[in-house]
């Protein structure tokens, strides 16, 4: 299924009871040309993303990146603070410049990358998946946090035939929800 | 595709469905508190109390109300400082290096041993601070632009590269645990009943929803920081032991102290896990999920690393002797026949001999064995910071200044404040926030349960 997916159809949500039922369910429909919009489940399942066609997240390079920038920012920060401004004679250390002192700063600048890469990385995490504090649950369906798992397919053709298949694959609940 | 070796023993015992898990781990948040939650939570709220009485009298009157004199000028502050902050990295090993290491066992625990370590690297933190004095000043040993024109930190200082770690290491841990829980607080948010209640997990969830994309972000982000928290564990330590490494103070000037640190950092934090979650698991009735497995697991964890530390203090000896210093072989010298030498054989004992009964297997699968060997650990490593820090220093250079140190009632009501303190925010998380993993518990079920083991080797692949 291509990603520039713009066609609103209607969605069907069928309920399930256990995992590998979903992940074959998934398998079948698109096999079959339909287009799974969403699955809610309590716990990762592996490997639904691949058989659903999800891209790989981007957040471990952004992560990497934001160390980057921690680096950098550290680099920048001691290089001002202990060469630039106010350079002092610290146990004799060598500080005519930055790369002489660098070695005591390593402690800092290690400490800096993890943080901004760890932080920035979490916000990054929390805006594209647009979790705040107080936001309305996402999932439509309280179940999905226990034992259930509900998949949203965008109906194509016949209402009757996608109710039966998903019947078939083992579908507790089935309900139209109009997009 | 569930397959698991049946040599491997399962980790989540009894017949187990994905909803009787959510009901086991939702029972302790949703009934009322055990009677025996009362009491230890009062005892632990006076401790607290006590403790910080001592706290205020001590930034009110200055830090002479403690017990240190001109030669012993750090004791049981920084002793307490990096107990604590090594009691807090068996949290950070638990959840990063394992799921590095794809330790399922892990699952179980990680959730109550980050809880552990943030609680403790807080108490950690309190005493650098007081022992500032003017604790309102605390914030100078940020870089930030001052009236002094501006007069900077200084960034070759291992004290300031310790608040670096230390901040670092207690916002990431929190971070971490964090993301973990927004799943499960969801959870509770969805069969919650009574609406203040509700209302409380819905802000505490951040509205999870559980969907495809998001669980495929929520795994690379715990990969992540997991990768990033595994350096920083080992960093924290390291820095921390830096205070002491990189002066020229006999007996602490040691190039061994990073790695020594750090193997007893995961040494008492490995004990403080086992002592609280033998009473989780007892409390809250978890024994199915906390097994003897996993107690095994950790009694292991803590011979190998009690036995590092042993080969330390050995190693540190012979140094000392090879050294051909005479003020380093006299540090040592004192430090085990000298007027301490009670504290070293109190160390060696409790932290590499103890360790050494967990090769019999019937005594590490005992609970009330591994519970005495918890605490026992856990006194000898106070112990060793002790020995490390006052040995050190109360004889000097100038044998006309050597002086012995003895703790007032404030240095003694501050250590225990912290402890009370510590089982405060324990408690109180134990009673609200999911005490295990469940999400990712459930990913587990499949493979490690014991209902499905048991059904998987009899009937084979399906």
């Amino acid at each position: 299924m291509s990603m520039g997916h713009t066609k609103h159809n209607p969605i069907v949500r069928a309920l399930f009871n256990d995992d590998d039922i979903v992940l074959n369910a998934v398998k079948d429909l698109r096999s079959n040309g339909y287009h799974i919009s969403e699955v809610y489940s309590p716990f990762p399942i592996h490997g639904l993303d691949e058989v659903m066609g999800l891209k790989r997240t981007r957040l471990s390079t952004a992560a990497f990146f934001y160390g980057l920038t921690g680096l950098f920012f550290c680099s920048w920060l001691t290089w001002y603070t202990m060469i630039s401004d106010w350079p002092q004679n610290i146990g004799g250390k060598p500080n005519e410049y930055w790369a002489l002192n660098m070695p005591s700063f390593i402690p800092v600048m290690f400490e800096l990358t993890v943080f901004f890469a760890a932080h920035l990385m979490c916000w990054s995490y929390f805006a594209v998946n647009k979790l705040y504090p107080g936001a309305k649950a996402q999932n439509p369906d309280p179940r999905t946090t226990d034992d259930h798992f509900l998949m949203e397919v965008e109906l194509e053709g016949e209402e009757a035939d996608l109710t039966k298949k998903l019947q078939e694959l083992g579908a507790l609940e089935i309900s139209k929800v109009e997009a | 595709m569930h397959y698991e070796s049946p040599v491997r023993n399962p980790l989540i015992l009894g017949d187990k469905s994905y909803s009787e898990i959510t009901n086991d781990i939702a029972k302790p948040i949703e009934s009322k508190a055990p009677r025996s939650w009362w009491i230890a939570f009062s005892i632990a709220f006076v401790m607290f109390m006590w403790g910080l009485g001592c706290i205020l009298y001590t930034i009110g009157t200055g830090i002479g109300v403690w017990g240190l004199n001109k030669t012993v000028d750090w004791a049981w502050d920084i002793t307490n400082f990096v107990w604590w902050v090594g009691i807090g990295h068996a949290g950070t090993l638990i959840s990063a290096v394992l799921l590095l290491f794809r330790q399922k066992w892990r699952m179980a625990i990680n959730r109550s041993a980050e809880a552990m370590t943030i609680f403790s690297v807080i108490q950690a933190g309190l005493f650098p601070l007081i022992h500032m004095g003017r604790i309102w000043n605390a914030y100078w040993v940020m870089p930030i632009p001052n009236q002094y024109g501006s007069l900077w930190v200084n960034f070759n200082s291992p004290l300031l590269w310790d608040v670096f770690a230390i901040s670092t290491y207690l916002t990431v841990s929190t971070v971490f645990w964090y993301v973990g829980l927004i799943p499960d607080f969801a959870m509770i948010r969805d069969r919650a009943i009574n609406p203040v209640q509700k209302h409380i997990y819905k802000i505490l969830s951040f509205g999870w929803g559980g969907q495809a994309k998001h669980w495929q972000r929520f795994e690379e982000v715990s990969l992540v920081l997991a990768g990033l928290a595994t350096p920083l564990v080992l960093s924290v330590h390291t820095i921390v032991s830096f205070d002491f490494a990189t002066s020229v103070i006999p007996g602490w000037h040691t190039t061994i102290f990073p790695p020594y640190f750090v193997a007893g950092a995961i040494f008492s934090g490995f004990a403080m896990v086992q002592t609280l979650l033998l009473i989780v698991r007892k409390i809250f009735k978890m024994e199915d999920y906390i097994n003897i497995e996993h107690i095994e697991m950790m009694n292991i964890v803590i011979m190998v690393t009690g036995s590092i530390v042993g080969v330390a203090y050995i190693t540190e000896l012979v140094i000392a002797w090879y050294s051909g210093v005479e003020y380093e072989q006299y540090a040592f010298l004192n430090r085990a026949t000298g007027p301490y030498w009670w504290a070293y054989w109190s160390m060696m004992t409790c932290n590499v001999f103890s360790p050494q009964f967990m090769w019999s297997k019937k005594l590490r699968t005992n609970l009330i064995f591994t519970f005495v060997i918890s605490i026992v650990v856990n006194i000898g490593m106070w112990f060793e910071r002790f020995v490390i820090i006052v040995t050190s220093i109360h004889r000097d250079y100038l044998p006309s200044s050597w002086s012995m140190f003895s703790p007032t009632f404030v240095d003694i009501g501050i250590y225990i404040g912290t402890i009370g303190f510590f089982f405060v925010l324990f408690l109180l998380y134990a009673r609200t926030f999911p005490v295990i993993a469940q999400a990712e518990l459930k990913t587990i079920l499949k493979s490690s349960g014991e209902n499905f083991k048991k059904h998987h080797n009899e009937h084979g692949t399906h």
